[in-house]
């Protein structure tokens, strides 16, 4: 079995969680058909980012460390991930499905020759996983049969990566000239928050539609600082411009499975459970007992939210 | 200037799709079938685009027989033509993009746009697969940052302006906004935030009728690309147990506690 190359993203100098899920899924490909783990880290300034990945048992870590690749193009991100695709001799390519691991890695499959799995939930042997379609109301196995491969890993699905072992760190030289490229990158304006992002919190607490209008969304926001979690909404809110749209937990949205879940004032329509069915416990408050989202719930509380939830900031 | 949109013809995302008890495929019987939303967006944008700026928008779509449907649909939305690809059967991203590369070379598009994924498959990787063969540059997820219930929407503005053989694109992606800027001809795919697609009008489904489409086999623009992906079978996600009602906020407060502990 040849190598198996993980692409480690970053933000402010930290692998990002997504990509440690993407880690995993590379152990568990190696795991069961052999053949060494490498790892890849492309930026500027990027040492702190390797040296944090190296106790996860890759046998190389790959550092592109250029100025060039400050900030990420898919243009120039696509030819270094295949210069450390080169340098680790691996005929597959990885990473946690994040906004920029699906915005490259399909360029990467086109211009390697490459099929490629998006968001892979389970990993059954090198060429064989199992993937979500139609808003995750179907799992599919699928087989790929192309020669290099290309996947990316959804974050949910694999827990953190285990430990042993000591990488070595290798620098792999590759760089573009940014002007003799078709895109330039004009600016990234980060949507700060106090709270943790619901991908990365213990707790996510969402509102929906039951919440009557935009103002109310402060009580899921103080239930959330309450439990020093992260906040999320459903498309519908999203889409009346109640909450930025980055909040949106779905299909269409962002995919979370924190530890425990507050569901409030949301039906449970499909396309909202695809992007919370994986929470380990889940709360649905909601006053409409017949809503589809109790038959998803651990605990369903039947109530009016406008009553429930300033109770429940008051017991915790 | 030209502009193609690519979309697909999907299970309607109303109607709750079920799995045969072989696992080979979904049931069909009785099911309706729509434009993608993302592709439709994409539709929408291509049409404002072409209207700030002159131009065709043509409309390509791989699909059975009767993905003319869709098409029509798209035609009565107000695109100029039609492109029918027609196959059937589960068709990977590399084969069409494959058709799709050989329709680009004669058309010469200069913007191409899509959905950010289809909503059967989730892929998500057509358009980009497209502009890496064609050796164009992307910018996926395309969005804007005003809400949809802004002054910009209710003019129906385009959110994509461009200027100088040009565009930039405002990208909705994990943790913010980026802008790019990126030379014609160029692959955009489209998020939800970025349009609120028109209706056909009654004129517009009457016009539609009468606009072309043309047809080519999809073997004929794909032959020799293999699939590369097979589905070998399909199966319904876990399903989670449904739990308990509880009565209060104490007695939800207490599972949390002490079965659950999770606070």
């Amino acid at each position: 079995m040849s190598n198996v190359l993980i692409i480690v993203e970053h933000t402010e100098g930290t692998p990002k969680k997504a990509s440690l899920a993407g880690i995993t899924f590379g152990q568990q490909l190696v795991a069961k058909n052999g053949g060494e783990l490498h790892l890849a880290v492309i930026g500027h300034n990027i040492t702190g980012v390797a040296e944090a990945v190296k106790c996860y048992g890759a046998t190389k870590i790959h550092v592109v460390d250029n100025e060039c690749f400050e900030n990420y193009l898919a243009e120039s991100y696509t030819t270094a991930a295949l210069a450390t695709a080169e340098a680790s001799g691996a005929k597959f390519i990885a990473a946690g499905t994040t906004s920029t691991s699906k915005d490259f890695l399909p360029r990467v499959a086109a211009r390697w020759g490459a099929s490629m799995a998006s968001d892979v939930l389970e990993v059954i042997d090198a060429n064989k996983f199992k993937r979500p379609m139609w808003a995750g109301n179907v799992v599919a196995t699928i087989e790929l049969t192309s020669d290099n491969k290309v996947a990316t890993a959804r974050a949910t699905e694999f827990d953190a990566p285990t430990t042993g072992g000591d990488s070595e760190i290798c620098a792999v030289e590759c760089s573009v000239d940014l002007e003799s490229l078709k895109t330039k990158f004009v600016s990234f304006k980060a949507i700060k928050s106090e709270r943790p992002d619901a991908t990365a919190a213990d707790v996510v607490v969402s509102g929906g539609r039951g919440l009557k209008e935009a103002q109310n969304y402060k009580l899921i926001e103080d239930l959330a600082d309450k439990l020093g979690g992260g906040v999320g909404a459903t498309r519908a809110i999203c889409d009346a411009g109640w909450v930025p749209n980055d909040l949106q937990i779905g299909q269409t949205g962002k995919v979370v499975a924190p530890n425990l879940y507050f569901a409030i004032g949301i039906s449970g329509a499909i396309q909202h459970l695809a992007g919370m069915k994986g929470s380990k416990t889940i709360v649905a408050i909601n006053k409409d007992e017949e809503a589809p989202i109790f038959s998803v719930s651990d605990y369903g509380l039947v109530a009016d939210l406008f009553e429930a939830v300033p109770e429940l900031l008051g017991k915790l | 200037m030209k502009l193609l949109v690519v979309i697909t013809r999907v299970e309607d995302p109303e109607i709750k799709i079920k799995i045969q008890a072989d696992g080979s495929s979904i049931h069909t019987d009785g099911m309706k079938y729509v434009v993608c939303p993302f592709a439709e967006i994409a539709v929408e944008e291509a049409l404002r685009v072409r209207d700030a700026n002159d131009g065709e928008v043509v409309v390509a779509c791989i699909g059975p027989a009767d993905a003319t449907h869709q098409i029509r649909t798209a035609l009565a939305m107000g695109v100029d033509r039609g492109i029918h690809i027609v196959g059937d059967g589960s068709v990977s991203p590399n084969v069409k993009a494959a058709a799709l590369e050989k329709i680009c070379a004669e058309e010469k598009p200069d913007m191409i746009l899509l959905g950010k994924q289809s909503v059967d498959d989730d892929l998500g990787q057509l358009g980009i697969l497209l502009a890496e063969k064609l050796g164009m540059s992307q910018a996926t997820f395309a969005s804007k940052e005003v809400s949809l219930e802004g002054e910009e929407e209710k003019k129906k503005q385009a959110a994509l302006v461009v200027s100088d053989g040009r565009v930039e694109v405002i990208r909705e992606v994990d943790g913010g906004i980026e802008t790019l800027s990126t030379s014609l001809p160029c692959v955009v795919t489209t998020e939800l935030r970025l349009n609120i697609p028109r209706y056909a009008s009654l004129p517009g489904i009457m016009k539609a009728k009468k606009k072309p489409i043309a047809t080519h086999p999809l073997a004929d623009l794909a032959g020799g690309e293999t699939n590369g992906i097979n589905i070998l079978g399909l199966e319904a996600p876990p399903s989670r147990a449904a739990g308990v009602k509880v009565p209060d906020v104490a007695a939800l407060v207490d599972k949390l506690r002490n079965e659950a502990k999770v606070i």
